[in-house]
Order: structure tokens, then sequence, then C-alpha cells
């Protein structure tokens, strides 16, 4: 097994030059996600989508301007990969999530599974898409096109490992400069998705950037659902008999 | 984020992105996917009439019991897979068995609860095979509960707050849905004298959904709200409201056909309304931010971060 690998995005260096997005939609030939003004910020894309693996959000605060490229997190308990019925998500063998667009058959269970809204489905295709960390890319032994065109290095790409280390130093030199409000997210394996192969660097809390706080995947409850709903079959089981031997 | 009056939490003041979700809302559609969710319940709750009919000798409910359940397997089936991006790649649900996959599991179940069902229902038409036909119908009286409730488990295993939280209630939301379903397309189908189990059934799944979608709205708080408001409200409160009123009716049903078709119809249109508010609720609930920003950030600001006990990390496929 090769090692995991993974992207650690400081949003401190980033400069909002959407080149990740592009690099992203030309290397992997995603469509046009439409042309849409949206009025609040410098962000055009939105959010990320079946039709955008990179999104840019741009937050202007008093005195600073805020901008982040998201991307999928390739969770370690991916909730997409548990719940969809066809295999279509797998695992790679750089620890990555991958959706095999020849298996998906357009089912959607993967779009609210996931905790970061990240997956969705392409209507007019019918499949769900979203980042692969440009598998091909990998296989080929180069990195994923949005880490190669970043100008700032903002995007990093590495064995999972390195990245934390390197990530760790980053948020010490940073709190050392003054710049107290930085933080990770994402990256301790102790958290709700048992870490992210893709985690962050941030200036403010992670709802700012349209990130949830304490995201949870939803099959770590799976068990518990089973229970309740074997509790209510019996008890329809039980009630229909009961309607029957009363009457017999 | 603009205020409502009727908030019943306080609003805990959280931030957004410029108010868009966090999570995707589900894409599935209607009517296909609320109509699936009730012709499922109903068939499953159906197959289960059947076989208890069979057995205490009530044949001319049986065989409309067995009607019922292949015919709503059947239909279902169809909007289910024409539900789908890609329906001509339907036969990828049956690549593999996935049990972290509710709808993995789902259909198989439909699969054998479909072909269990059919089998029965053309046994009883036909006549023929009668000892396979019976058999059919008492294995589908173990893939019916299973119909009718996997779907709450298919909901809550998703990111969406008004579904994941309700977790304990959405099963037996649903499973008393799908019996009040199938009592009351029993009471339509079924000569009034043959048809007393199926408005007892009637009754009891009146009685245990809105049972069911009280204790869900009390024990939710926040992530219930969506229940409340706006479409998926109204057609809670239509659904309650038609279920309770049909449930009623079928308590004497037995005594006029005015009466039967009058309960029989209510509690059919309350049961679709449930399955098209569960729906709506779930989108409003992905839809604004909030439900899923404030609850995660009072577990941050009380310190109990959510983790992942007891399960490793996952092996990579070679």
């Amino acid at each position: 097994m090769a090692e995991r690998m993974g992207f650690f995005t400081d949003t401190s260096i980033c400069i909002g030059c959407k080149a990740c997005e592009v690099a992203c939609k030309e290397w992997n030939d995603v469509p046009d996600d439409g042309f849409v003004f949206r009025a609040t910020s410098y962000d055009n894309t939105g959010a990320l989508g079946a039709d955008t693996w990179r999104h840019v959000a741009f937050i202007e605060q008093d005195g600073r301007w805020l901008m982040s490229s998201d991307v999928c997190k390739h969770c370690t308990h991916a909730a997409c990969l548990d719940v969809c019925p066809t295999g279509a998500l797998f695992r790679t063998e750089f620890d990555t999530v991958v959706v095999q667009s020849d298996v998906c058959n357009g089912c959607g269970y993967c779009v609210p599974a996931c905790p970061y809204g990240v997956i969705d489905r392409r209507e007019r295709d019918g499949r769900a898409w979203k980042c692969t960390l440009c598998y091909d890319r990998l296989r080929g032994g180069l990195e994923p096109a949005c880490a190669k065109a970043c100008p700032t290095d903002s995007i990093r790409f590495g064995p999972l490992d390195e990245l934390r280390a390197r990530a760790a130093e980053r948020v010490e030199r940073l709190h050392a400069d003054g710049v107290t409000e930085a933080r990770l997210y994402g990256e301790s394996p102790d958290n709700g998705v048992g870490g992210t192969g893709a985690f962050f660097l941030l200036l403010d809390e992670p709802e700012t950037y349209g990130l949830p706080p304490d995201p949870v995947v939803t099959t770590r409850d799976l068990p518990a659902m089973w229970r309740w709903a074997g509790g209510a079959a019996l008890a329809l089981a039980a009630g229909v008999a009961a309607c029957f031997l009363r009457r017999t | 984020m603009p205020k409502r009056r009727d908030e019943m939490v306080p609003d805990a003041g959280f931030r957004s992105y410029y108010g868009q979700p966090v999570i995707k809302a589900p894409v599935w559609h209607e009517p296909h996917m609320p109509v699936y969710l009730y012709l499922g319940g109903m068939s499953g709750a159906a197959s289960m009439i059947a076989a208890m009919a069979r057995v205490t000798g009530h044949d001319r409910l049986a065989l409309a019991a067995r009607m019922a359940a292949a015919a709503g397997a059947g239909v279902g089936s169809v909007f289910l897979i024409t539900e789908l991006g890609r329906p001509e790649r339907f036969l990828n649900m049956l690549r593999l068995f996935k049990p972290s996959s509710p709808m993995s599991v789902g259909s198989w179940t439909l699969a054998a609860h479909g072909g269990l069902t059919a089998i029965g229902a053309a046994s009883a038409v036909t006549g023929v095979l009668p000892a396979i036909g019976d058999a059919a119908t008492a294995a589908s009286a173990v893939t019916g509960p299973v119909m009718a409730a996997y779907t709450a488990v298919l909901l809550a295993d998703t990111a969406v707050p008004a579904w994941h939280e309700a977790m304990r209630e959405l099963p037996f939301l649903f499973t008393g849905s799908a019996l009040a379903s199938a009592g009351a397309a029993l009471m339509l189908t079924t000569p009034r004298t043959a048809a007393g189990p199926a408005r007892a059934v009637a009754v009891a799944g009146a009685a245990a959904e809105t049972a069911a979608g009280m204790l869900m709205a009390r024990r939710l708080g926040l992530a219930g709200e969506p229940y409340r408001l706006g479409r998926a409200g109204r057609l809670m409160r239509a659904s309650r409201m038609l279920t309770l009123g049909g449930g009623l009716l079928a308590t004497m049903a037995g005594r006029s056909r005015a009466l039967t078709a009058l309960s029989g119809l209510a509690i059919t249109a309350g049961a679709l309304c449930t399955r098209f508010g569960v729906l709506e609720a779930g989108r409003a609930s992905a839809a604004d931010p909030k439900y899923t920003v404030v609850p995660q950030r009072r577990r941050v600001a009380a310190g109990d971060l959510a983790s992942v006990p007891g399960r490793c990390r996952p092996a990579t496929k070679p």
C-alpha cells in the first residue's frame, strides 16, 4: 500500500487567484458551473459541487480579506463511500476517495450523506462527481493539478504525515508572529470523520468559510439506527398479529 | 440570516458563508421518492397482513393483501428506478451487498420482497402451485416489516439534521404509516364483511403514526423545526389531521361503504402527506445552515467534540 496522500491548504497565503479552480477544470474536463454573478463577493462558483471540485471562498472583513480554496476532504471515515450501494465510490491505494463513473448509477445517496456538502449529482449526466485528488496524475507520479498550479503554494500536496508536521510548524510560526487566530481544521484523527486527507489552516471559525465546525460521519450511528428500525419492524409484525388474533 | 418570529429555539448567533447551506440537500425528486416510500411501506405491511390472513382463514382479505403487496412492490420499484440518475444501470444496485449502505440493504430487501409478493399474488390469482404461493407469502412476512422500516434508516443515515436526529422516531413513524396505508388500501379493496382486521390495522397504524410524529416533534428541538415550518409544516399538519380523522372513521367504517371510502382515502392521503412532508423537511433542514452549524457549534463550545470511537481505519482496496 502506498502512503496516504493528501492536501494541506494554508489559507493564510491564498491570494484568491482561482488558478486551482481553472487547473482542476482543465485537467479533469469538468464542465462549466454556470456564469452567475452572485453579488455577495468575489466568489463566482459559490460552493463545491458536481462541476466545481475546487472552490475559492472570499470573505471580506474589517481590515482583511479571507480567501480559501475548498476541496473534498477525503475523510478517513467517508460517509459517501459508506452509503454508496453500488461500490462506485472506493478507497484508492493513496487512501483517497474516488467515484468510478462507469459504475455510478446516480442513486444520489452520497449527496446528503456528506457532512461537508461536497459531492453532488450532475443532473444532465445523472451521476455523482467530486474531486478525485487527481487519481490519474497520482498514478503517473504527478501532483494534483490544483496544487501544481497554485502560485503561492497555499495548496500543498504530499504524504499526509509530512503535511501534518509541516502544518503544525506553520501554525506555531503564525502564532509566534502574532496571528493567534490561525488554527488547523480537519487534521485531527480523533475528529468525527477520523481525520481528513485534505485539511486546512484557517484564520477564522470554520463556519465563516462555509465549513461545518464539528462534522460527524453519519454511519457512526448506523448500528443504533438499525436497532430502532428493528424495534419498529417487530412492532409492525406484532401489531398486525394482534389485529388478527383479537378477531379470530 | 433572517430571523423567524415562530422560531422555537433562541437564536444561537451562528455565522455562515453568506447564508449558504453547509450540506447538500437531497437530490431525490418528487413524486418518485415519497411515492416509493409510501408504496414500499404499504407493500411491506400488506404482505404481513396477507400472511396473517392466510393463517387465520381470512381468505378474501388474504387475496387482496397479496395483490396489494405485489402491486406496491412492483410499482414502487418503477418509481425507484426512474428516480436514478442512470436508470439503465439499476442492476448495479445488486453488484454487491454492502451492510454499511442502507440503500444496498434496501435494494436486496426490495428484490427479495418483490419476488416473493409477485409469486404469492400470481399463485393466488391463477390457482397454480398454491403451496409455493403460501410459502412465498409466509416468507414475505419477514421481508415486509423490513421493507416498511428500512426507509427510515435510509433517511436517518445522512448528514441532514432533521433526518439524522430523528433516527429513533422515524422508523415508528414509517412503520405506523405503512400499517395505516395497508389497512386503508385493504379496506378499500375488500368487501366490508371481510375487512374487519384491515380496519383494525388501519386504526392501529394511524394511532402509531400520530404518536410517533408527536414524539418526534417534542424531542427534536431545533432539528425538528423544519417539520413545523413552510411547506413541510403544512404537509405534516395535513398528514396529522387526515391520519387522525381517517383513523377515527375507520373504527366505525364497517357500517357503510361511504364511511369506508372516506376513511380509507383520508388515511391514504395522510400517509402520502407524511412521506412528502418528511422529504420536504429534509430539504429545508439542509438548505438552512443554521440546522447544521448551531448544534455543532454548541458541541465545540461545550468541549464535547464528535469522535468515532471503536472504528479503525478502513482497509485500502488493492
